[in-house]
């Protein structure tokens, strides 16, 4: 009861966000948020370590309508630790890097943002809790419009405005479908809650409504192809923003199909095998996109769809466990996946932080005018280094124990799987381990390009260190990178709990045992490699300190003119990728070569650019065909009053002629 | 801890015994077999120069790659005799701790800004890609036909599922293998090492900026590398249960074939053409495939 009068008075007062003035608005909304995160962290922990097991607090409950009532289970305890660590390494993020917009800016637009900011978390908090359907599905809303409100920050610029507004129209149209699902759900069962999908389901069959709830979801996670907002909307929001969108807000279609998967009885084998190919689809296309952008934060934005591909990759190999029988399968995909989302959100918001401490620095996210920046901002580097390497799933950072988790899983099944299963699992090794040598290629290239070499403009040069207020927090997500990476065997075990109670998996002690043994080795392997490492590093030091040791110019093969604009480039790096991925990125040059009686050729201008194939055909080619469509119709659109008339009444008279022939 | 020993003791021969036998097929006299080994005391004692563009990442790498190496080589078994660190599915953790070797070598070549640098990174990067597939599909066949996922494991129950035509399928994984070794090692025919144009190498011209202490540890960490493949196709070709002597035989007769197989590969054939790397890359997860289609049918999924 206290719990939810605290929660209630907490919601209340980020209201007086508007009223607070300027340099205490900043500290009130913290104040809020703190309190708000300890609240409901303290009821996730209760959940997660089992001392609780299962809370219900009532917010308003009306006798008709939604019942705002917040129940915690393991699956939702797990999405408030995730939400509430990013939320709040952002919110202190974000103090630095509004710092510059503060005296351009007025002093609503930031009331504005920090209340938006407020309700993100508080609706992405709901979203979790909430069972009710019409309560979720409200939620689920503010959702959209505060994340909005957040997006288009700078809206003085017409490009972010119409970057907003198209993510807005994407995000109903996903909640349609989601709309359309539960009202499935209340013709058949009469509750319009996630807690009749059971009863539902039990009767009717399962994959259609599934269907409707994943493309609702998955619109919201950035499934290819219905990923299209996401490369535009993350480059465009400030990066603290980013980073949340990124690392969280997209997971809250994950956590909506995980919970629709937890109450699914039967289609389970074509589910799995659905979401696999979707996975796998996204995966692969992600991480190929993002191998080829220029734009550093829409890189990012590519490796989410990437990481969404893995973890989707994780929940479908523990749904095809599910219908094989398979509780190993089953555990591993699951537990995988559900890692994931939490390490990803982890290094993710830190990479979409450092992207945005480099913009902070240079005022741009064009990576072709970046260079030698590690030597500016030595520690924003050294970040962006362990996320790229916790990225690529390398030991000992933490995305290598759910990519290992999900390896795991296909490895066990593949043993005693049928003909069509082992192929089945022999395609997703194939993608995970392609997925894998991808992001190393996207990661060396964008670390490697922006932060070593030589600066490429003279911009960079000004650039300077982020503030220790920015640095300080990614200090944090740092350390939980190494937590999970280096003390797997511990951080796992809730995660195990989680999944066997959320789908119901018993007798699983035996493989959950021998998992936690392997990943002890890991740990233990990757504390010998820490170790080692700096061992060698202190012999090395001490080696070259009797050395004579000399500096000198990088070899130029004889040639001493060299500028670094001789360096390669990103689209360089990538660029025999791009020939060899030609048929999907369709990677194009725009040559402006001289015209024939140009004796004294001018400046010329070269651009390369490659394609987002999946929205260049599932999305913009069915779009324009149909506005095409749309405007030959226009054509009776004539303006003058008397066809409208006739229109009237050839209407009529078709009404008539069909209700005369029994027609209607 | 014998497989450790052991890669060790055939890594210091392994480049000597490749270029004996490129002299011998050339004709020529050549350097004796401990040549490589007197060249990296003279790389151990020389001093270093580094280049004024470089940092922290340049300096490191080097480091990084030799203890993911050796990282890896904790994982690997001697026949029956397990690994320092043996688990399930420790061949994941083998995959990506050669690939943290590789990150590190990759920037660590952007880190020059030298244009010939970055060019060599961005084909190591692209080859490594495509190599993945064949290692993971390989070592997934392993799994499936022998229903364990250790190292330490796998190889001793390979023989003993009393399948006679399991011979088929270790020549297969045999061959490939070698492939990978050759490709992650930027051997012939992907990569030659000898060659004295910087447009034309891919290892050779991401190190162009190394010296002294720093240059020694990749070249160590190169040789470790071919024996740690030699390891995994003796461990792959000879049965468990020989007695050590004939083991220990066994070991280092695999090893010196190795080493032989790629000497005579460097003197009798020319680097491929850059731009069919990626096709001869790509050519090796297609043969891995059909060593699963070939497991497939001998478990009598298929068929």
């Amino acid at each position: 009861m206290f719990g939810s009068v605290a929660f209630l008075i907490i919601i209340a007062l980020s209201l007086l966000i508007f009223a607070v003035s300027e340099p205490l608005k900043y500290y009130f909304t913290l104040a809020l948020l703190l309190a708000g995160v300890a609240l409901s962290g303290s009821w996730s922990i209760d959940i997660l370590t089992g001392s609780a097991p299962a809370i219900e607090l009532i917010l308003f409950r009306p006798a008709h309508g939604p019942g705002f009532v917040l129940t915690l289970d393991s699956l939702s305890a797990f999405f408030v630790i995730v939400i509430n660590i990013t939320v709040l390494i952002g919110f202190f993020y974000a103090r630095g890097y509004l710092a510059p917009y503060r005296q351009t800016k007025q002093n609503t637009r930031f009331s504005i943002h920090f209340f938006s900011y407020f309700w993100l978390w508080l609706s992405m908090l709901m979203v979790v809790l909430l069972r009710d359907g019409l309560a979720f599905l409200i939620a689920w809303e503010i959702m959209a419009l505060s994340s909005f409100f957040l997006v288009i920050f700078e809206a003085e610029d017409r490009k972010i405005m119409k970057t907003g507004i198209s993510y807005l129209i994407q995000m109903h149209v996903g909640m349609f479908f989601i709309l359309i699902a539960f009202l499935l759900v209340y013709r058949a069962t009469g509750r319009l809650s996630f807690d009749a999908l059971a009863e539902y389901f039990s009767v009717h069959r399962n994959l259609p409504l599934f269907l409707l709830f994943f493309v609702g979801f998955a619109i919201k996670a950035g499934f290819v192809p219905l990923h299209t907002w996401l490369p535009e909307a993350h480059p465009a929001a400030p990066s603290h923003v980013s980073g949340v969108m990124s690392g969280v807000m997209i997971k809250m279609g994950i956590y909506g199909i995980a919970r629709v998967l937890a109450s699914m009885q039967s289609d389970l084998l074509a589910t799995g095998i659905f979401i696999l190919v979707i996975s796998i689809m996204s995966g692969l296309g992600g991480i190929m996109m993002a191998l080829v952008q220029s734009d550093m934060k829409k890189m990012l934005a590519y490796s989410t769809i990437e990481n969404i591909g893995i973890i989707g990759i994780g929940l479908g190999l523990g749904v095809t466990g599910q219908a094989l029988g398979s509780q190993s399968l089953a555990l591993l995909g699951f537990s995988g996946a559900l890692l994931h989302v939490f390490n990803h959100s982890l290094f993710k918001s830190l990479l979409f932080f450092n992207a945005g401490s480099v913009y902070y620095a240079t005022h741009t996210r064009n990576m072709e005018q970046m260079g030698g920046l590690m030597k500016k901002m030595p520690w924003t580097a050294m970040m962006f280094l362990t996320g790229s390497l916790a990225i690529c799933g390398l030991p000992p950072f933490n995305g290598f124990i759910s990519e290992y988790l999900i390896y795991m899983g296909m490895f066990y099944s593949l043993s005693d799987a049928t003909l069509y299963i082992s192929l089945l699992m022999i395609v997703a090794i194939l993608a995970l381990s392609l997925i894998g040598g991808l992001a190393l290629f996207a990661f060396t290239r964008a670390f490697g390009i922006v932060f070593l070499g030589e600066a490429r403009t003279a911009a960079m040069n000004h650039a300077g260190e982020a503030t220790p207020g920015m640095i300080i927090p990614q200090v944090f997500t740092v350390g939980l990178i190494l937590l999970v990476g280096l003390g797997s065997s511990v951080v796992v075990k809730p995660v195990f709990n989680n999944v066997m109670i959320t789908w119901g998996l018993k007798g699983m002690p035996m493989v959950a045992g021998a998992l936690s043994y392997n990943l002890s080795r890991i740990s233990l392997a990757g504390g010998i490699l820490v170790v080692t490492l700096g061992a060698l590093l202190l012999y090395r030091r001490y080696h070259l300190s009797r050395r004579v040791v000399e500096a000198g110019p990088t070899w130029g093969c004889g040639y001493t003119a060299i500028t670094p604009r001789h360096q390669y480039t990103a689209n360089s790096f990538s660029g025999n990728f791009n020939v060899l991925a030609k048929p999907v990125l369709r990677t194009g040059k725009i040559i402006d070569l001289p015209g024939e009686n140009e004796l004294f050729p001018g400046k010329r201008e070269f651009f390369t650019r490659s394609h987002d194939m999946f929205k260049l055909y599932l999305v913009d080619w069915p779009a324009n065909r149909l506005s095409g469509l749309l405007k030959r119709i226009a054509v009776m659109q004539t303006g003058q009053i008397r066809h409208y008339i006739l229109y009237a009444f050839l209407f009529m008279l078709l009404v008539l002629l069909l209700s005369l022939f029994n027609i209607i | 801890m014998a497989g450790f020993i052991l890669i060790v003791i055939a890594a210091l021969f392994f480049p000597g015994i490749i270029l004996r036998t490129k002299s011998i097929a050339s004709g020529r006299k050549g350097p004796g077999i401990f040549q490589p080994l007197k060249d990296l005391a003279v790389l151990l004692r020389k001093d270093s120069v580094f280049s004024t563009s470089t940092g922290l990442i340049f300096r490191i790498a080097p480091s990084v790659a030799l203890v993911s190496v050796t990282g890896a080589m904790l994982l690997l078994p001697f026949s029956e005799h397990k690994a320092i660190l043996h688990f399930e599915g420790d061949f994941i953790m083998f995959a990506y701790l050669l690939a943290l070797g590789k990150f590190f070598m990759i920037i660590a070549a952007l880190d020059t800004g030298s244009s010939f640098e970055g060019m060599g990174a961005s084909r190591e990067a692209l080859y490594s890609m495509l190599v993945e597939p064949a290692f993971f599909i390989l070592l997934a066949t392993f799994a499936m036909f022998s229903s364990y996922t250790s190292f330490s494991v796998i190889f001793n129950h390979f023989y003993i599922t009393g399948n006679d035509y399991v011979f088929i399928y270790s020549i297969i994984g045999a061959y490939l293998f070698v492939q990978i070794a050759m490709v992650e090692n930027s051997r012939l025919p992907v990569d030659d090492p000898k060659t004295h144009l910087e447009l034309t190498m891919v290892h050779e011209v991401m190190i162009l900026d190394y010296s002294g202490f720093d240059k020694a540890l990749i070249h160590i960490a190169t040789n470790l590398k071919f024996a740690l493949y030699g390891s995994l196709i003796y461990n792959l070709l000879v049965p468990a249960g020989w007695n050590t002597l004939l083991k220990t035989g066994a070991f280092f007769g695999v090893q010196t074939l190795f080493a032989v197989i790629i000497g005579i590969t460097e003197s009798f054939r020319a680097r491929n053409k850059m731009n069919k790397n990626p096709k001869f890359i790509l050519t090796l997860t297609t043969i891995a495939l059909i060593a699963f289609m070939v497991i497939l049918i001998l478990t009598e999924k298929l068929v």
